[in-house]
């Protein structure tokens, strides 16, 4: 589907700990052209952001460890991954864990359950308001 | 008839028929005589004896009368002798003509024809008349009468004998007239020193007014020397001239009179009232004068104009006192505290009317009862004002306790008493103004139950306090365990959405992705399967929803953000929401808004998602006719009210208060067919309530319903 001469597709990384999340996004993403890395906890999460420097991150809040509300703070408070998009992906539907998710820095909080074609869209908006890179085109 | 014969000189000792033996026997016992009339008894003896007189009568001259008495008589009754009396003024009498010619004369009825007829104390016509003194003498001592003027001329012894006894007379009158005179005047003198002795001026004046005899007093007021001063002198001549006028004013007035007189004191000048007391006297024969006495009645004046003055002062003075005490007695009666004054001993003398009513009885019926409190009022008001008495103080004060002379009822009074001082000092009476203290008594014990109720209200407070700080710190516990329990629900709703919601992910997830042909294709029957799974997912996903907004509600998480809102926008957004579902159906949708809506303040996402219900459930539960939306504007209450009407399939009376409630739906056999919680109503009419307006639904089965949100154009809370 990819040659050398296209670029590279968006990368996203998918940040949750429960297996069946990580797979239905990851695997819609890739059916829909991107390029997915995931990451199972928080402290992962920040290794392959710092790592890959990801296009966007959808990043589950509940998570082991580091939480998503503290990784996505500290990436937001890192030079290198400032500029990434940070999507919350949760469960949690009550506004104090929507306001908390504002407060750290995320650029947007989706709620699941969460149809993947609808976190697509949002998920092209964010990349498309991106400044500092091409929009990509439909793969 | 008797005629008057002169006859010569007699000698004194001439020869006669009497010797001269008995001549000087005459002349020695006349001698040895020293009163008049034992010398004339002894003439007419020695001329009965001598001179052969039968009858004779020896006269003499009253020098105070002025007139010739008899004195004594030879053959005469006694009476004859008194009763001559002969006025020597009468010149033309024939006797008095002969008493002053010194010569005897003959009277006799020889045809001689007398001036005048005239009675002879001789009782005869015929005698003789020898004056007792020599012819040149003014007025002899007497006349010698002797009868027998017929036998001839008058015999030389009678002539010697009256000569003699004439001049014995005048001897012993002179010697009389000599002591009378020293008499007289050292009488005199007594007289004049009795008179100036009186203060009062005292006069004698003639009937012309000349002064005649004055005393010290009167001359000062009406003399003068030459050595006095001019105001002196004219100050006398006034005098004079204001008594004279005076004296003759009242001078053809007999007997005493009174009358006042102003005249000028010379030495002073000042006028001085007298009253002068008049009186006629004979001044000398035939003249009267007047004898005035002035009495000084200046001081008397003085002193009657300074009583007159000081009783019309005194009258005043009393006029005023009574318009002032008028006036204090309408001042005492209007006061309605008992007034009294007591004199120094403790009477009272005077009362108001208030205090009338406690301290005397009552007039008419008598009470034995009202009389023992009157006087026991009596006792204590007579035992107070006795400290006033008693002591120096000017005033005192105390608290009685009275009767109540009609009721019995004790009367509390304060009481006030000063005494009232003259302006020397004396005390004159004690004052004394009685309060009634009843009220006051009343008040006091009204105020210590009132205190008493406070004290008791502010102990029950106190308690009342305690207790409710005990509730507080219990409700404070409570509402903290609430709080946590709270929090627990909530955490509680939290987590078992979160963990609802997670495997809901998964199953849409997956049945999406197998439905978008991620995993592959797929066969007509898997396609429908998998639609109905996602379908029933959504509606799970649904049914969280709504009870998560029903527990958010419920916990009061719900947020509100009230912002204005043009509620035609909104329904205009709700419209293309719900266009949709109106597509899928042969429904005629209609709205009606009034040209005029007022902004209103609410949570815009709440009035959506409730209008959006009602519109839903309208478009749901109508299989056929039309669905409408209609806005007004109460402009008295300001109300907004949105109506959703339907012909749908209505709600029966008996559902249509349970409508509202959880998991109600009314007709369970075609929202069975119908997607929804049941839960739809029971959020819109909780939204509603907390945006402080309601919804009110009409309905009728099988016609149709009318769902009503009514708002206020702004919340009452934020």
């Amino acid at each position: 589907m990819s040659d050398a001469e296209v670029e590279l597709a968006p990368l996203v990384l998918v940040v949750d700990d429960v297996d069946h999340g990580r797979e239905i996004f990851a695997e819609y993403l890739e059916f829909r052209g991107f390029r997915v890395s995931t990451a199972c906890d928080g402290l992962e999460a920040l290794e392959k952001a710092f790592e890959l420097l990801p296009d966007i991150i959808l990043m589950d809040l509940s998570l082991p460890g580091i939480d998503g509300w503290e990784a996505t703070r500290r990436l937001k408070d890192d030079d290198r991954t400032r500029a990434i998009p940070v999507i919350a992906l949760t469960a949690h539907a009550l506004a104090s864990a929507h306001e908390r998710a504002w407060k750290a820095g995320c650029d947007a909080v989706v709620t699941k359950p969460c149809l993947p074609k609808d976190l697509e869209q949002e998920v092209r908006r964010h990349l498309q308001a991106r400044p500092s890179k091409e929009a990509h085109g439909e793969p | 008839m008797a005629s008057a014969v002169s006859v010569g000189a007699l000698p004194i000792l001439r020869n006669g028929g009497a010797g001269a033996k008995a001549k000087l026997a005459l002349v020695d016992s006349l001698l040895a005589e020293q009163e008049v009339r034992p010398c004339a008894v002894l003439t007419l003896r020695w001329l009965a004896r001598y001179a052969g007189v039968e009858r004779a009568l020896c006269t003499a001259v009253d020098l105070e009368s002025g007139r010739l008495q008899g004195l004594i008589g030879m053959g005469l009754s006694v009476a004859a002798v008194d009763s001559f009396s002969l006025d020597l003024t009468d010149r033309t009498h024939p006797l008095v003509v002969a008493q002053a010619g010194g010569e005897p004369v003959a009277f006799h009825d020889s045809g001689h024809a007398l001036p005048r007829p005239f009675e002879t104390p001789l009782g005869d016509t015929s005698f003789h008349a020898i004056p007792l003194s020599k012819a040149e003498e003014d007025t002899g001592p007497g006349l010698l009468l002797v009868s027998g003027a017929d036998d001839g001329p008058v015999s030389e012894d009678v002539v010697w004998a009256a000569e003699l006894l004439g001049v014995r007379l005048a001897a012993l009158s002179y010697r009389r007239f000599q002591v009378d005179e020293r008499r007289h005047k050292r009488e005199r003198s007594w007289l004049f020193s009795i008179i100036d002795a009186v203060t009062d001026p005292i006069l004698l004046t003639d009937a012309d007014g000349r002064i005649l005899i004055a005393n010290t007093g009167a001359e000062t007021l009406l003399t003068s020397g030459e050595e006095k001063r001019e105001g002196w002198r004219r100050a006398v001549a006034l005098n004079n001239m204001l008594f004279s006028a005076s004296i003759f004013t009242n001078a053809t007035e007999s007997g005493p009179t009174r009358r006042e007189l102003l005249l000028v004191d010379p030495s002073e000048g000042r006028d001085l009232l007298f009253e002068v007391l008049s009186a006629p006297v004979n001044v000398r024969l035939g003249e009267t004068g007047v004898v005035s006495v002035l009495r000084n009645v200046t001081d008397l004046r003085r002193a009657t104009e300074e009583i007159e003055e000081n009783y019309r002062r005194l009258r005043i003075a009393e006029a005023a006192t009574r318009a002032e005490r008028d006036r204090l007695d309408l001042i005492l009666n209007s006061v309605l505290d008992p007034i009294l004054v007591t004199d120094p001993a403790g009477n009272i003398v005077r009362m108001n009317p208030p205090a009338e009513r406690m301290f005397t009885f009552p007039r008419g019926k008598r009470d034995a009862e009202v009389e023992r409190r009157v006087q026991a009022n009596d006792a204590v008001f007579t035992s107070f004002v006795s400290n006033l008495y008693a002591g120096q103080s000017l005033r005192w004060r105390g608290e009685l306790s009275l009767l109540d002379p009609q009721t019995g009822a004790t009367v509390p009074v304060e009481a006030i008493s000063g005494k009232v001082l003259s302006r020397h000092g004396e005390e004159t009476a004690v004052v004394t103004i009685l309060h009634d203290l009843t009220e006051a008594v009343e008040k006091a014990q009204l105020y210590e139950q009132v205190k008493r109720h406070s004290e008791e209200l502010k102990e029950r407070v106190r308690e009342a306090t305690a207790e409710l700080a005990e509730q507080n710190e219990l409700l404070r516990r409570q509402a903290f365990q609430l709080e946590q329990a709270s929090a627990m629900k909530s955490q509680f709703l939290a987590n078992v959405s979160h963990e609802l919601r997670t495997p809901l992910n998964a199953i849409m997830g997956y049945t999406h992705l197998m439905l978008e042909g991620v995993s592959g294709d797929l066969t007509r029957g898997q396609h429908d399967k998998l639609s109905r799974l996602d379908a029933n997912a959504r509606h799970l996903l649904a049914v969280i929803n709504d009870l998560l907004d029903i527990a958010r509600i419920e916990s009061g998480k719900m947020p509100i953000q009230v912002e204005r809102v043009l509620l035609s926008e909104l329904i205009d957004e709700v419209m293309t929401e719900v266009e949709p579902l109106i597509a899928g159906t042969r429904l005629a949708v209609s709205r009606r808004l009034p040209p005029e809506l007022p902004e209103i303040r609410t949570d815009r996402q709440k009035i959506k998602q409730i209008v959006l219900n009602l519109l839903s459930n309208a478009l749901k539960f109508t299989p056929e006719g039309e669905v409408s939306i209609r806005l007004d504007h109460d402009r008295a209450t300001g109300e907004i009210a949105i109506a959703v009407s339907d012909t749908g399939i209505g709600i029966a009376e008996e559902n249509q208060k349970t409508i509202f409630e959880a998991f109600e739906q009314a007709n369970s056999s075609y929202a069975r067919r119908q997607s929804g919680t049941g839960l739809g109503l029971s959020i819109c009419r909780r939204l509603a309530s907390i945006l402080d307006g309601r919804i009110t639904l009409t309905s009728r089965l099988g016609e149709g319903s009318t769902f009503t949100l009514f708002l206020p154009e702004g919340p009452s809370q934020s």
